[in-house]
């Protein structure tokens, strides 16, 4: 289990995000969601220490994550940023046997191979494996990172705005596979989404941030709705049902 | 073609030189000269590998393929103990007379230079590594003002005699000095050795290597340290070659196309010892030591450089 307690983050005088607390519940997706700027990025940051906070504390299984070994902490929770330049020259596969580090330190077993295999199919990229991903466009590409992240087999996946750049038809199967992953293999999923109804449609739990503070933090239903909604993002947006999906029809709304 | 066979053939070409110098015209004392060719070219051997070890590990984790560590103002410092030396103390005192003294002067003043600014750079906060590079470069320039100041005031004759201790030079390699120098590059090769699984992982970026679990900002602050040993030692042996590891990294880089850093350091430590033999052989019996082989490398290499910038321009409009 993930504990967030009481966490604080300051840029220079700026807090960036305010003394926030969530626990993040095992087998489910959990978006953060939220306006720009609203400290979203910076708490999966902190969540996954990429960043320290200021005040307050993450715990992963009662430890606090300083306090975690960073090859046992990198067994169990894995992070991927939206920014993935990278300036070697690797093919997919290279990258995806990458997640094994861990593990492996470099010297891939058999059983890390099985790993990458395992991912290289989950993601549909078995075809151009020996590509090189300058090669890629910008939805295989995210695809390779994402298989990298599941060869890396840790039990909560934390990802920053995977959906960046990518079209619908990707969008849809990353977010199926994702779903798929917490189903199937009982994975925990934290993921930072832009787009409210893939936020709707595809999780389990909710959390919205806005200036920095926790504004909701509930079951996806309790949090798609025009009130809740109104209070996030300052809008008023009318909800539609189709297929059982809560639909937020956001873009011709008063602002 | 394999990335083995490739190297199997520098390593071939590696074996060709250095018998091409070792016995090219050798006239008269065979007992004479073998020998001290030998030595030079273990001295070639060495600074090589620490050379290409050292810029291209930096190059990994400052994720660029233009810099160098000679950048950081190391290569300054160098020439700012010898001016030093010269000015205050002049040619005749025991800093220039004793060989392991003026050696053990260098190595300390560079290595000390950088622990001090990467210290000073990374307390106050974490700056981005371009900031610490841009202040390297100033202070690397500075340093250079400083030293053509001192040399403008210094006495004639005692220049000449700084000038050719500015000019890297495998001629005047001491071989009681290359003892010393194999010992400590030895001792950072070792290291060097175990991490190199580490930074083909850090050459992925800082976010993924601390995902993958890698301690990444201690990580960069070792590897920085052990870069300026060997840059630190290298040059105290043989004197300063600005470009030389940057031609021999990106030689390396384009070459052999792949991320793994035993290959790619081992690529380039065998072009820079074909690359220091063969002009050593050029300057030594093409030139008829006419000139020095530092001039002949940063020739080519300052070429190289500009091609380099006009591609990477290219690339990037």
């Amino acid at each position: 289990m993930i504990e967030i307690k009481g966490i604080t983050k300051q840029f220079g005088k700026k807090p960036v995000v305010e003394d926030v607390s969530v626990t993040i519940e095992q087998g489910t997706i959990t978006s953060f969601i939220g306006p720009n700027g609203a400290g979203k990025s910076t708490l999966l940051s902190m969540v996954s220490r990429l960043l320290d906070a200021d005040t307050g504390e993450v715990l992963l299984d009662k430890n606090n994550v300083k306090r975690w070994k960073s090859t046992e902490f990198a067994k169990r929770v894995s992070i991927l940023r939206q920014a993935n330049f990278i300036n070697v020259r690797l093919t997919v596969r290279e990258l995806v046997a990458f997640g094994r580090y861990p593990y492996s330190k470099g010297r891939l077993t058999s059983e890390d191979e099985k790993f990458v295999d395992q991912a290289i199919e989950y993601m549909n990229l078995a075809d151009m494996q020996d590509k090189f991903l300058d090669e890629l466009s910008g939805g295989q590409k995210q695809r390779a990172f994402i298989a990298m992240v599941i060869a890396q087999d840790t039990d909560y996946i934390l990802l920053d705005e995977p959906l960046n750049n990518l079209d619908m038809k990707h969008s849809v199967q990353i977010m199926k596979i994702l779903r798929k992953l917490v189903d199937e293999l009982g994975r925990t999923v934290v993921i930072v989404l832009h787009d409210i109804n893939f936020a709707s449609v595809y999780s389990d739990r909710i959390v919205a941030l806005k200036n920095g503070k926790l504004v909701k933090n509930g079951p996806t239903n309790e949090i798609i709705n025009s009130e809740a909604l109104r209070d996030i993002y300052d809008m008023d947006i009318p909800i539609q049902e189709q297929n059982g999906c809560r639909i937020c029809v956001y873009f011709n709304s008063h602002t | 073609m394999r990335n083995s066979t490739k190297l199997i053939i520098l390593f071939v070409l590696v074996i060709i030189s250095i018998l091409l110098y070792g016995f090219y015209d050798i006239k008269g004392g065979f007992d004479y000269a073998f020998p001290r060719r030998m030595t030079r070219v273990a001295a070639m051997v060495i600074t090589g590998i620490a050379i290409s070890y050292s810029t291209v590990v930096f190059q990994t984790i400052t994720h660029n393929r233009i810099l160098t560590p000679s950048v950081m103002g190391l290569g300054s410092m160098y020439e700012v103990v010898q001016t030093l030396i010269y000015f205050f103390a002049g040619s005749m005192s025991i800093w220039i007379v004793n060989k392991y003294l003026n050696f053990g002067a260098a190595i300390t003043a560079m290595i000390l230079f950088a622990l001090l600014l990467y210290r000073f750079l990374f307390r106050a906060d974490k700056h981005p590594i371009y900031l610490l590079l841009l202040i390297g470069m100033i202070i690397g320039t500075l340093l250079g003002s400083l030293v053509t100041f001192l040399q403008v005031l210094i006495d004639p004759v005692e220049y000449l005699g700084l000038q050719t201790m500015l000019f890297a030079s495998f001629s005047k390699v001491k071989a009681e000095l290359l003892y010393i120098a194999a010992g400590i590059l030895l001792i950072a090769f070792v290291y060097g050795y175990f991490i190199m699984k580490k930074l083909d992982v850090m050459s992925l970026g800082r976010e993924n290597s601390i995902n993958l679990g890698i301690n990444y900002d201690r990580m960069v602050m070792n590897v920085l340290i052990l870069s300026s040993v060997l840059i630190a030692t290298s040059t105290a042996l043989v004197g300063p070659i600005t470009f030389f590891g940057l031609i021999v990294a990106n030689l390396s880089y384009q070459f052999l196309v792949t991320y793994r850093h035993s290959v790619l350091i081992l690529g380039a430590s065998l072009f820079s010892i074909i690359a220091l033999v063969g002009g050593q052989f050029l300057a030594e019996h093409i030139f008829e030591l006419r000139t020095t082989i530092s001039v002949i490398i940063n020739f080519v290499g300052g070429i190289y450089f500009i091609y380099l910038l006009l591609k990477e321009s290219r690339a990037s409009g």
